[in-house]
């Protein structure tokens, strides 16, 4: 069954249309990667479903329950926008780790903060907090960081930053993962040690949605792939189909440029 | 003679810094509604906060004392300061607040826009409340980035409490100059000069402090 539904979802900014009339679907424990050249949309999508972006049109639905309607009532769309973001976990081209919190605090940070609102909060604290602090341990080992825990973010390199940020994702347990092009602010050294990491999660069965320009890389680890160009989705399909036989005319196109090169 | 004066200066400074320390109290804080006030969405708001902002940068701090201190008995038929040093000092401390949150507000508001939204967009995303995006992530980093030009305003208030004695108020300034009145002496005035430069002295130091403890990240 799928875990996420999104169908025709369109966004203008201003006049200009960035996502026309947009929709798939992706099963639990699957890798989707859209490609695209920049200016595709790719990235509004990811932050459209990370409602960081309202979309003009459609409806985004996860396990079942619609989250988003551009046909409700604005005040309905915000009404627990919080619990609906936690859906969804971001991994952000520019990292964006918090820069005054070590990388363990940086993991830990949100968790703490929910764990706040708990009702028992008060009476089981230490507990709390202990648990958190091992998730966060234990998931910065996962990310190959367990010497690094107490480093500050200017401290540590691109693609260790990026793990960190990939940790930070995962604590709080989303449903899916979006990374948006995660790996286009390192250089290609660092650019494997962070495609590793993603690619051990794929194997975990992570349900994961990637932005990419690792055409290689989406082949082998996505199960999906959705090729969009001006907004729309010109194609999608088994991922080895459309990277190896492409059906459209456009596609053959862009790939024709990687190949190449 | 050089004691007495000293000492006389030495309560001069007590008043100096007392305006001084409550105009931070009052101004940080207003200084910091302000600048959320100009940056939030409401903009009638942020308009009105931008005129009086327009208006209190664009007149003199030493004509906004007067109109404060002499406005209400002038305009409203009553003074509203008590007639003593405490009414003097209270009118100029209520001046300075306004006057100083109005430059804090555009420090503030420079360094909260100075704070990436990639920033505000991983609270966001990580189920973060405003609030919680607020102090726990972009607070101290616009902190960081305010001190320097805050410091340069903090050290242009202590100077500018000299302004107080425009109305009256027995501060440094006002103190070595009673002095050419009353003793016909001069030098009490040029001495309140090392007074300052002590207090801007210490500020210094604890600004570099203050700077050298926000090091840690970046």
């Amino acid at each position: 069954m799928a875990i996420l539904e999104v169908k025709n979802i369109e966004k203008h900014f201003g006049n200009t249309q960035v996502l026309r009339d947009v929709s798939f679907s992706l099963d639990e424990g699957n890798t989707l990667a859209i490609i695209g050249s920049s200016g595709s949309g790719k990235t509004t999508l990811l932050r459209c479903l990370n409602f960081l972006e309202t979309p003009n049109q459609g409806t985004i639905s996860v396990k079942g329950e619609t989250l988003f309607d551009a046909g409700w009532p604005v005040s309905e769309q915000g009404k627990n926008l919080r619990t609906k973001r936690l859906h969804f976990g971001m991994v952000f081209q520019s990292f964006n780790l918090f820069p005054q919190y070590t990388a363990l605090e940086n993991v830990t940070l949100a968790e703490q903060l929910l764990a706040k609102e708990r009702p028992d909060f008060k009476q089981k604290k230490k507990q709390l907090y202990a648990d958190i602090e091992a998730h966060g341990k234990e998931l910065l080992a996962q990310m190959g960081l367990s010497d690094r825990m107490d480093h500050y973010p200017h401290q540590l390199s691109g693609g260790q930053q990026q793990r960190v940020a990939i940790a930070r994702a995962l604590a709080l347990k989303p449903d899916i993962l979006c990374f948006d092009e995660p790996t286009s602010a390192l250089d290609p050294e660092l650019t494997g040690e962070v495609l590793k990491v993603i690619r051990s999660l794929a194997q975990q069965k992570t349900t994961m949605i990637i932005v990419t320009h690792e055409m290689a890389f989406a082949r082998d680890v996505a199960d999906q792939i959705i090729f969009m160009d001006g907004g729309l989705v010109v194609e999608q399909g088994e991922a080895r189909q459309v990277i190896d036989a492409p059906r459209e005319e456009r596609t053959k196109q862009f790939l024709s440029r990687y190949t190449q090169g | 003679m050089f004691w007495t004066v000293t000492q006389a200066l030495l309560g001069g400074l007590a008043t100096t810094f007392q305006i001084f320390i409550l105009t931070l109290v009052f101004a940080l804080p207003l200084g910091l509604i302000l600048a959320l006030g100009t940056i939030s969405k409401c903009k009638p708001l942020s308009y009105l906060i931008q005129i009086i902002v327009w208006i209190i940068r664009g007149t003199p701090l030493m004509l906004q004392l007067i109109i404060i201190f002499y406005g209400p008995g002038l305009w409203l038929g009553h003074n509203i300061w008590s007639g003593d040093e405490t009414g003097r000092i209270t009118a100029t401390v209520v001046a300075f607040t306004i006057n100083y949150a109005c430059y804090f507000s555009v420090i503030f508001r420079g360094g909260i826009e100075g704070v990436p939204a990639g920033q505000r967009e991983a609270g966001q995303v990580l189920g973060m409340t405003k609030s919680q995006i607020f102090f726990k992530i972009t607070l101290l980093q616009m902190v960081k980035r305010v001190v320097p030009p805050m410091s340069n305003e903090i050290i242009t208030l202590v100077k500018d409490t000299s302004l107080a004695r425009i109305i009256a108020a027995y501060e440094l300034t006002f103190t070595g100059y009673s002095f050419m009145k009353s003793a016909g002496i001069t030098w009490p005035l040029f001495y309140t000069g090392v007074f300052y430069l002590i207090f801007v002295g210490i500020l210094t130091l604890l600004f570099n402090y203050i700077e050298r403890r926000l090091d840690y990240f970046r």
